[in-house]
């Protein structure tokens, strides 16, 4: 392919070259949109369906973490941000400060998360055999707070007064969880990879004023993921924490 | 930031039955700025920006519909009955 300098040879100018990847890469965040959008769909059905079961498992997740992971995400979208920023002004020492900073709040995302993913393994929460919403209040653990414990062992025996099948339907609520919370990770996974190819390209100064379309593309996608987390944050912790 | 501590406290707050549409529209709000200000939107060709709207607008396609559909159909207030469904 003919290529001057970044330019390839079917684009006139670096400006078109640069408008058409942009529109690309927006078109895939179409498809993504609608991807996701299914799994929140499906979320929303079945939460009017088992508004009780699904209550319950919201209330099991520790909001502090996931408050704390909200706050962490948006900030890595401000750094990227500004990395796209340093980029066009061809600041290319700040661009791999922010590139790195960035990748630094997406790792302690997910190391959260992992933390997350264990205590509902050791809770019994995740679906499968040993899914038992009740083994967590009758089997505390080291750390927990009585007073929140007790209060988790009233709202789950008055849930399966109201609700016999609570175990079953739990389950639905923590496949959900797991798999639009899991979803999310594999995308910051990613995320992390194009990451350190950028980092890599901003270490050999690679990205100047005129051609900055690779670290401005995984910019949109770290945005959009962000905005996935935006969604998941109030769907699956907030749902029913007044009571 | 701002946005995620409204989020918070609106949480707590009862609302009765508007406490998700609230925690939804505080979402919108956040994911609109983002959309504008960090995935610059606002300064993009007028093609991106229909290829953005477009992509809202499938959504509320999708999202309409199929809960239309599961809002009319008779289902006696739940998707099925456990039995049927869970311990088959």
């Amino acid at each position: 392919m003919h290529r001057t300098g970044d330019l390839y040879g079917h684009f006139q100018t670096l400006e078109q070259q640069k408008e058409t990847a942009t529109l690309g890469m927006w078109i895939f965040l179409v498809t993504e949109v609608l991807f996701f959008g299914g799994l929140f769909l499906t979320y929303t059905i079945n939460r009017s369906a088992f508004s009780t079961a699904f209550g319950i498992g919201s209330n099991t997740l520790d909001i502090t973490l996931g408050a704390g992971n909200t706050v962490v995400l948006i900030m890595s979208s401000l750094t990227m941000a500004m990395a796209v920023w340093s980029a066009q002004v061809g600041k290319k020492k700040l661009v791999s400060i922010f590139l790195i900073a960035t990748l630094g709040l997406g790792t302690v995302f997910l190391g959260v998360k992992a933390i997350e993913y264990k205590q509902k393994f050791d809770h019994h929460l995740v679906p499968g055999r040993s899914f038992d919403m009740k083994y967590h209040p009758t089997h505390p653990m080291p750390g927990d707070d009585p007073k929140e414990l007790a209060l988790e062992k009233k709202e789950v025996e008055e849930a399966f007064a109201h609700d016999p099948d609570i175990n079953a339907h739990g389950q639905l609520y923590f496949s959900l969880y797991f798999g639009m919370t899991g979803l999310h990770a594999l995308h910051m996974i990613v995320g992390a990879g194009l990451l350190l190819w950028l980092i890599k390209g901003s270490f050999a100064g690679r990205f100047t004023p005129q051609y900055n379309t690779p670290v401005e593309i995984v910019g949109l996608y770290w945005h959009f993921v962000d905005i996935v987390w935006i969604y998941l944050f109030p769907l699956l912790y907030l749902i029913d924490r007044h009571r | 930031m701002l946005g995620t501590a409204i989020t918070i406290w609106a949480a707590f707050q009862n609302f009765g039955k508007f406490n998700i549409v609230i925690a939804l529209a505080i979402a919108t709000i956040k994911a609109t700025l983002v959309v504008l200000y960090f995935m610059h939107a606002r300064y993009s060709p007028k093609r991106t920006q229909l290829v953005i709207v477009c992509s809202v607008f499938w959504l509320a396609i999708m999202l309409a519909l199929t809960l239309a559909d599961y809002d009319t159909r008779p289902h006696e207030g739940r998707l099925a009955s456990a039995n049927t469904c869970y311990h088959a």
